[in-house]
């Protein structure tokens, strides 16, 4: 996009977006500014998502069929090896029998034991908090795999065709959940899960910027109980779960 | 006063003609179906081989740690004898260092092999995290041979052979730290409940030196074999005390390792599974790190009447009882879920909450082969180059021939 | 480099003499306008202009455009097949007449966004 043809675009939906506000402060939908293509990410944000799992319908899978839309994740049939970065766990007390069911994805930790790990530093956290792998450096040892405690992490085992142009991935890496990171750098300020929870009318996944306190998911962080998956590692996930 | 190594004359590996080309043939042709196998993963990925997503190191790991945990201990032998100035294994030093040499390259080649993008090794040698304990090896490893080699160098060289004490003990402490390294690999990963813990870095030194005292015992015997001849009974019965002190030592930090885990309520799921209930892995265990690899060689070893062969016997079932217990220690730590939601029951399309199977498949074993081979060849080849064998009498109490006996044709 | 000013030479130079056993590079360029650098610094720079924009893309998150692989492809892909790869493609055809492997296409689309796969 040129830059005359990205400020035309930016007014528009300005104006739109302006429409659905339904009174100062209170807006329908999250409005997040595109940072300037030449601007860096900056540690003034970080990246982060609610889930909350009264909302999370069990076998619903929108964010997982949105998420390997947007990515280029196919499915060959063969679950074991093929990618999945993010995906539904039903979860039940054995004690009581109560049933939850809730996305896992990589939690984008603010100390993450896979970029501890990682002995080329391939994966790496981004200044706001995306935790990302660096697919030029990754020699495909998969100690990150070996490390993460949410099993965030998948490794592609055989050559790819069709990637995505916004999502290069292929064998011999390792790979995970981007935060949809090329969303983000351009603007779209949701995630591929979120937008599709929302679609799907549960407003489940709430994506934001936690050091911002006015953002949605700051705001509902505070309003809902809610705690990190494993917290007695201490490693400071970005993705909190309400409801569990 | 130590002997000087004068006075037992050090040779090449005497076989000569056949009798060498022979089974060096035979090691390069498995070298060259693991070099194969390798190609052939690279080519296909990983989809050719039995690991997966929820298995990531398999069964080239299984044999790459335990030759690289075994190349650590090989050098055992010289350490006892520079370091700590027993003097009866002076003359088999030449012979440890250039073992532990030869199995730390095969060990490593398989690694590289292994790798999803082997061709970036050059990137791995040239970016490192040092916050890694991965990285942190990588450096371990390459300071290992060039210090060994020095140690060999100086062993070998008589003008030389006064600083080999200090090189020893710097080679000694370097394996120490490098073998506490490999082990803390899997001891620093807290997301594994059968791994995160400390122990597992000392526990791998303990584990370093019975396997590369077996190891040695083994090479130095089928060294003798090749030339045509035995080892001499005195060398085998010493180094088969060793190994039986080795081997207990060995058993007393693997029941210190799980006792503990299991003394902690929310580990008694994983040690279950590894210990009783998870088929194959207690299968491997009891029967292999337990029985073959500790309470048979201790038996061999200890009972009276210990002789060569069931030295050679018990240092064979030390071997065994070590690939079992890498099995084990790696591969029965992944087949456990990792525990997301402790306390609850996880099911997933990723395979959370369930046990992971794994059934190795041609190409992991071929290539683990492979790297056995590689490190056998470059030892036979370096010891018919190098002058690392003693002649028979390794006992230098014994008179010495003061001039080589003319080459059987 | 080295590679890179031979097989420019090679290109530009004339050799009808010479057995041609290798498809000459086809070069078509089928957009208006200038590349984003000249074409000599082009050909003997983009390596390096590919490595140094991806660092800074990367690690950083900068998504300038001009030396950004995914620009080179919006632009340089052929309107027959959509892709820079493929026999006559603009990246594949010159790679292949100078025997220079680029590893770019393994994990990166040749193919534009906004295409049909």
């Amino acid at each position: 996009m040129s830059g005359t043809d990205r400020r035309g675009f930016l007014g528009t939906a300005a104006a739109a977006l302006a429409g659905v506000a339904l009174a100062p402060g209170i807006r329908l939908i999250e409005f997040a500014a595109a940072r300037a293509p030449e601007e860096p990410a900056s540690a003034k944000v970080r990246w982060g998502m609610l889930i909350d799992t009264a909302k999370c319908a069990s076998g619903c899978d929108a964010c997982v069929r949105a998420c390997a839309t947007e990515n280029g994740l196919e499915a060959t049939g063969r679950p074991r090896t093929d990618a999945q970065w993010i995906r539904k766990v039903e979860l039940k007390d054995p004690k009581s029998g109560r049933q939850h069911s809730a996305p896992v994805m990589c939690q984008h930790c603010a100390h993450p034991p896979c970029v501890d790990v990682c002995p080329t530093g391939a994966s790496f956290k981004r200044a706001d908090g995306i935790v990302l792998v660096d697919m030029h450096t990754c020699i495909g040892c998969r100690y990150c795999i070996m490390a993460c405690p949410y099993k965030a992490r998948s490794f592609v085992h055989e050559n790819l065709s069709g990637q995505r142009p916004e999502v290069p991935r292929g064998k011999g890496c390792v790979e995970g959940c981007t935060l949809c990171v090329h969303k983000v750098d351009r603007g779209d300020g949701i995630t591929a899960c979120a937008e599709a929870c929302r679609a799907a009318g549960h407003e489940a996944i709430v994506f934001g910027d936690l050091n911002d306190p006015e953002s949605p998911v700051s705001r509902r962080l505070r309003e809902l109980p809610n705690r990190a998956l494993r917290e007695d590692l201490r490693l400071d996930p970005g993705v909190r779960y309400a409801g569990l | 006063m130590p002997a000087s190594s004068a006075a037992v004359l050090q040779r090449e590996l005497q076989a000569h003609g056949w009798r060498f080309y022979g089974p060096l043939l035979a090691l390069a042709a498995v070298v060259a179906a693991g070099f194969a196998a390798f190609v052939h993963m690279e080519t296909e990925g990983h989809i050719v081989t039995g690991m997966d997503n929820q298995i990531v190191w398999g069964m080239p790991h299984v044999f790459a740690v335990f030759l690289i945990v075994a190349a650590s201990g090989a050098l055992n032998v010289a350490s006892v004898a520079s370091v700590f100035g027993r003097v009866a294994y002076k003359p088999l030093a030449r012979f440890s260092a250039l073992s532990a040499i030869a199995l730390l390259a095969g060990g490593l080649a398989i690694l590289v092999a292994d790798l999803g993008r082997p061709e970036r090794l050059v990137v791995a040698m040239t970016h490192f995290n040092f916050k890694s304990i991965f990285a942190l090896n990588i450096f371990l490893y390459n300071g290992f041979f060039a210090i060994v080699a020095v140690y060999l160098w100086f062993l070998m060289e008589r003008r030389m052979n006064r600083f080999s004490a200090a090189v020893g003990l710097a080679a000694f402490v370097w394996r120490i730290v490098l073998t506490t390294g490999t082990g803390l690999i899997f001891g620093f990963l807290v997301a594994r409940e059968a791994f995160d813990s400390a122990l597992l870095g000392p526990t791998f030194v303990v584990y370093s030196f019975a396997y590369g005292t077996a190891a040695f015992v083994v090479l130095l015997q089928a060294a003798r074999l090749w030339e045509g001849r035995r080892t001499e009974p005195e060398t085998l019965v010493r180094l088969g005390r060793l190994l039986g002190v080795f081997a207990a030592a060995s058993l007393y930090m693997t029941t210190a390792f799980y006792l503990t885990k299991l003394y902690m309520t929310r580990h008694h799921g994983v040690v279950a599974f590894l210990l009783a209930e998870g088929g194959i892995y207690p299968l491997f265990f009891w029967l292999g790190q337990v029985v073959l690899g500790g309470l048979v060689p201790l038996a061999l070893v200890f009972a009276p009447g210990a002789t060569p062969a069931r030295v050679v016997a018990a240092a064979l079932a030390v071997i065994t009882g070590g690939l079992a217990q890498m099995y084990v220690t790696i591969i029965g730590a992944q087949a456990w879920p990792q525990p997301i939601f402790p306390g609850w029951q996880e099911s997933s399309s990723f395979f959370d909450g369930e046990i992971h199977p794994y059934a190795p498949s041609a190409a992991e074993i071929v290539l683990g082969a492979g790297g056995v081979a590689l490190a056998l060849a470059l030892l036979a080849i370096g010891a018919k180059v190098l002058r690392v064998l003693p002649e028979p009498c390794t006992d230098s109490s014994s008179p010495q021939p003061t001039s080589p006996p003319a080459k059987p044709r | 480099m080295i590679r890179l000013v031979v097989a420019a030479l090679a290109i530009v130079c004339a050799v009808p003499a010479a057995q041609a056993r290798v498809q000459k590079p086809v070069l078509v360029i089928e957009r208006a306008g200038n590349c984003v650098e000249p074409t000599e610094v082009m050909r003997r720079e983009h390596r390096k202009l590919l490595l140094q924009q991806r660092e800074r893309t990367v690690r950083l998150g900068v998504r300038t455009r001009a030396h950004s692989l995914a620009g080179c492809v919006e632009c340089h892909a052929s309107s027959k097949t959509g892709s820079v790869l493929g026999p006559e493609g603009f990246c594949q055809s010159c790679h292949d007449y100078a025997g220079v492997k680029a590893d770019c296409f393994g994990c990166h689309s040749p193919k534009p966004a906004g295409a049909r796969r």
